[in-house]
């Protein structure tokens, strides 16, 4: 997943939290990284019309940036949910998170053929929890 | 989140590498399964070429398996079981309508585990790490079963653009 596509979905998780546009100081502790660098990303993005950003408020996705959000977060719920049931990693949201810059959705994809998903993902991630909320630490498929 | 696409210590190579792992046991097992669940007369219509594609496919992922398999020997960790892999397959499998959705299949495998190949080597090259394998016997390990993904993604589309 690249870089564009995890700040959309920090985005999409920051807009749910708040519930309401994402402020850089919540993208800067999901992202872990600096509220200037968010700042510029979100510039970046609103260039290419998948984010919108108001002053003092904070950004909110674009129909089209929606779009991406959603793939980037069902992306990282295959990961998550391939670690747990495949590798039955414990500590699978922190090396999921470690994991997503290098796995390419289309790589997930092909994960996807092995593991048992909702068919309501991703709108059954838990924003707070960093993850799948009928996805409980060893629930392993074996 | 780890933002940058980078492998920065040897939990998450051996991860990467179990991984691979999957990705060929789950090429493997589709290839064995296309064959055996074509409707009878699509089998019957899977000529030499194609039964040949799908048997040395397999062959190559148990290779690129063990290949991998060996250098997560050396960081000391598990790898899960080609039956293990087969069982999750068996249980999701939906398989193609006819022998033009094999080659299709058979394409994606190749084409997602040369991009999986490609990202992974990027990551590594990006990393200063030292890692628990040796740097450059990981790298050649990784850049010759990209080379062969690659291969075998041409061989696909060849016997697809004879058939078109």
């Amino acid at each position: 997943m690249n870089t564009a596509d995890q700040y959309l979905k920090a985005i999409y998780l920051a807009q749910r939290i708040e519930e309401g546009p994402a402020s850089t100081g919540t993208l800067a502790d999901l992202l872990e990284v600096s509220p200037a660098s968010v700042n510029e990303m979100v510039g970046k993005l609103e260039d290419r019309e998948l984010v919108e950003h108001e002053k003092y408020k904070g950004a909110t996705l674009t129909d089209e940036g929606l779009e991406r959000a959603h793939n980037a977060l069902q992306t990282y719920c295959i990961i998550e949910r391939f670690l747990t049931n495949v590798l039955e990693v414990d500590e699978f949201r922190e090396e999921a998170r470690a994991l997503e810059s290098v796995i390419d959705d289309t790589v997930a994809e092909r994960l996807d053929t092995i593991i048992d998903r909702p068919a309501q993902c991703p709108d059954c991630f838990d924003a707070e929890q960093d993850h799948c909320e009928l996805l409980e630490s060893g629930d392993h498929a074996k | 989140m780890s933002l940058g696409q980078r492998v920065s210590n040897d939990r998450q190579l051996t991860r990467l590498l179990q991984i691979g792992v999957v990705l060929e046991e789950v090429v493997e097992s589709r290839a064995a399964h296309h064959l055996e669940t074509l409707p009878p007369d699509e089998r019957d219509a899977v000529d030499g070429e194609v039964e040949t594609l799908l048997v040395d496919a397999a062959e190559e992922s148990a290779d690129h398996r063990e290949r991998l398999e060996t250098l997560i020997d050396d960081l000391e960790a598990e790898t899960v079981s080609y039956e293990e892999i087969n069982t999750l397959v068996d249980a999701q499998y939906g398989p193609p309508e006819d022998t033009d959705g094999v080659l299709y299949d058979q394409l994606a495998n190749e084409e997602t585990a040369y991009k999986f190949y490609d990202d992974l080597i990027a990551a590594i090259d990006a990393s200063e790490t030292e890692f628990a394998v040796d740097r450059d016997r990981l790298l050649d390990t990784l850049t010759t079963i990209r080379e062969e993904e690659k291969e075998g993604a041409e061989e696909v589309t060849e016997i697809m653009e004879r058939r078109a």
